[in-house]
């Protein structure tokens, strides 16, 4: 973990978040270096998801302060987080339900729309080049995830595992510097697993996407994973490699180990 | 024949004036779910701002333009004071929310500009023309003009510009939205502001036919059935709900309302409506939900 500050995308420093007085998140620090593929783990309710929404302004932690991309600030509004290159998926699916699939993935470039209203009301100026080219690499994207057989479809037709990808499909037509995937794989048979991990891992050598994602199956993790951070009852327990995590006692204990090699142990 | 003709190309424009106001409905509802009870309040609320301000002297495009600004700012208080603080709370509180909100309007309005009637003149002449020996209203030729532009621009707007995409987004889900970097607060008051205008247009077409008066805010009434039938979420719905009502209401009137009695195109709209709930519950056009079970 001697991450060297010009290398490091994403910097966590002592956040903190408690709901009415709840506390999800205790002073957790750690660093996400450019280019990593870094898992958070641990058991539900350790407070992942709700880091994940720290990180890309959906709330707004009670102290401490993250810096990404080299500034720092107490607070990101979504909409900069998004305009500053962080996309993101959900644990549960949050599509366009009555849009196309070509329509989902288009919402996730309209930041990068220049041309004014009324240019592209009336399909003056800039508008139909830029649509041409919008349209040009949403079609990428979704062919990159082959997703091309259902472009036309609603996605509230799409089983569950394409949702999954459409999502992904859309986080990444924004072309991230920093990637959030929330629970990529959930509800996945293994071989959709793979499926996803290798898109993941694509995604990350291709275009160096720096991806933050939650995975619970420690196997995916440990095999697509620079990076794990461990979590649980919202205090960091854990940091490092793949093989430092797993050899990390606290971490056995709390996560990775069973009750019953806890006793044998003892 | 002839007579049957004019009497349904007469009903047909007079829905025209109810689609109007139904669009205002629409881009609300699709924008954020809410029925925006308030909206007759907003159409009365423009149209006696601006028969006011031409009373005091201003000259036409002026009034317009200032009660426009008036339309706007009413939509971003609307946004600040009312949809932020209620934000992920369930429609039914939000449709309360906008029925409180109509009342404060017409407060306000009847607070700034007096409660008595004022007559408005948009200098179209409101003699019949005769085309192909049918007698036709040049005001509600005028207003069906004025409805097609609108909706052409509308449907520009919504299918062609990042605002249309975003607005659509937002409608269909305010979390995912955020992710990609839609700013919810900036799209609702966009709406408000351009349903505040498309209330304005209502407001002087609708003034200047009945007088600019309190019960201008129960075209919405009108408005409802129209809704039913077109779909909550479609402006194209709202148009062919309108030309269904209108011309419906004519027809009975003339050729029911003998045999019935007459007086019959007040509920003949809603006996419309039913009939709709029953076999198409979402209207036309409307949006069926896609349910995964």
């Amino acid at each position: 973990m001697s991450a060297t500050t010009e290398s490091v995308l994403l910097r966590l420093d002592d956040i903190s978040l408690s709901f009415k007085g709840v506390k999800a998140i205790t002073s957790i620090s750690f660093a996400v270096k450019t280019g990593e593929i870094c898992a958070l783990i641990g058991p539900n309710g350790a407070g992942k998801s709700s880091l994940l929404n720290v990180i890309n302004g959906v709330y707004q932690a009670q102290s401490g302060s993250f810096s990404y991309a080299g500034q720092t600030r107490r607070r990101m509004r979504p909409h900069q987080a998004a305009e500053r290159g962080i996309a993101r998926t959900f644990q549960n699916i949050a599509l366009f339900k009555g849009m196309s699939v070509l329509d989902n993935v288009l919402t996730g470039r309209n930041l990068k729309r220049r041309s004014s209203w009324v240019e592209q009301m009336l399909r003056l100026g800039r508008a139909p080049r830029e649509d041409d080219e919008q349209r040009r690499h949403a079609e990428k994207v979704i062919e990159f995830l082959r997703i091309h057989p259902w472009r036309h479809v609603l996605v509230g037709k799409l089983p569950y595992g394409l949702q999954k990808r459409v999502e992904l499909a859309r986080a990444l037509a924004a072309e991230p510097k920093l990637l959030l995937l929330d629970e990529p794989m959930a509800g996945m048979n293994a071989e959709e697993k793979g499926e996803m991990s290798q898109f993941i891992r694509d995604i990350n050598r291709e275009f160096g996407t720096t991806v933050v994602l939650i995975e619970h199956d420690i196997g995916v993790v440990m095999g697509l994973c620079d990076h794990v951070v461990v979590l649980d009852y919202g205090r960091k327990i854990g940091d490092g490699t793949p093989e430092q995590v797993r050899a990390n006692p606290e971490v056995i204990a709390a996560y990775l180990g069973t009750r019953r090699t806890r006793t044998e142990r003892h | 024949m002839e007579f049957f003709f004019e009497v349904l190309i007469g009903g047909l424009l007079a829905g025209v004036m109810y689609s109007l106001v139904a669009i205002g409905f629409v881009l609300i509802y699709k924008a954020s779910g809410v029925f925006n009870f308030a909206q007759g309040a907003m159409v009365l609320f423009a149209a006696l701002t601006f028969v006011s301000l031409l009373e005091r002297g201003f000259p036409f495009a002026w009034a317009f333009i200032a009660t426009l600004a008036s339309m706007v700012v009413l939509a971003l208080l609307v946004e600040k004071m009312v949809l932020r603080p209620l934000v992920n709370r369930p429609p039914i509180i939000l449709f309360m929310a906008t029925l409180g909100l109509s009342y404060m309007i017409e407060g306000l309005a009847q607070f700034l500009w007096g409660a008595q009637v004022h007559g408005l003149e948009l200098g179209i002449a409101d003699e019949p023309l005769e085309i192909r020996g049918m007698l036709l209203s040049q005001f509600d030729l005028f207003a069906a003009g004025t409805a097609a532009t609108l909706v052409i621009a509308l449907s520009l707007l919504f299918n062609k510009t990042r605002v249309g995409l975003s607005l659509r987004a937002v409608a269909d889900d305010p979390l995912a939205s955020l992710a990609v970097g839609i700013r919810l607060p900036r799209i609702w008051a966009l709406v408000w502001a351009v349903a505040g205008f498309v209330g304005l247009v209502a407001g002087l077409l609708w003034g200047a036919r009945l007088g600019v008066q309190f019960s201008l805010s129960l075209v919405v009434l009108k408005a409802l059935p129209v809704l039913i039938i077109g779909g909550f979420s479609s402006i194209g719905g709202a148009i062919v709900g309108g030309l269904i009502i209108g011309a419906a209401e004519k027809l009975a009137e003339i050729y029911l309302g003998p045999i019935i009695g007459s007086g019959i195109e007040n509920w003949v709209p809603y006996v419309l409506a039913l009939l709709f709930l029953l076999v198409r519950p979402a209207g036309l056009f409307g949006e069926r939900a896609i349910e995964r079970v």
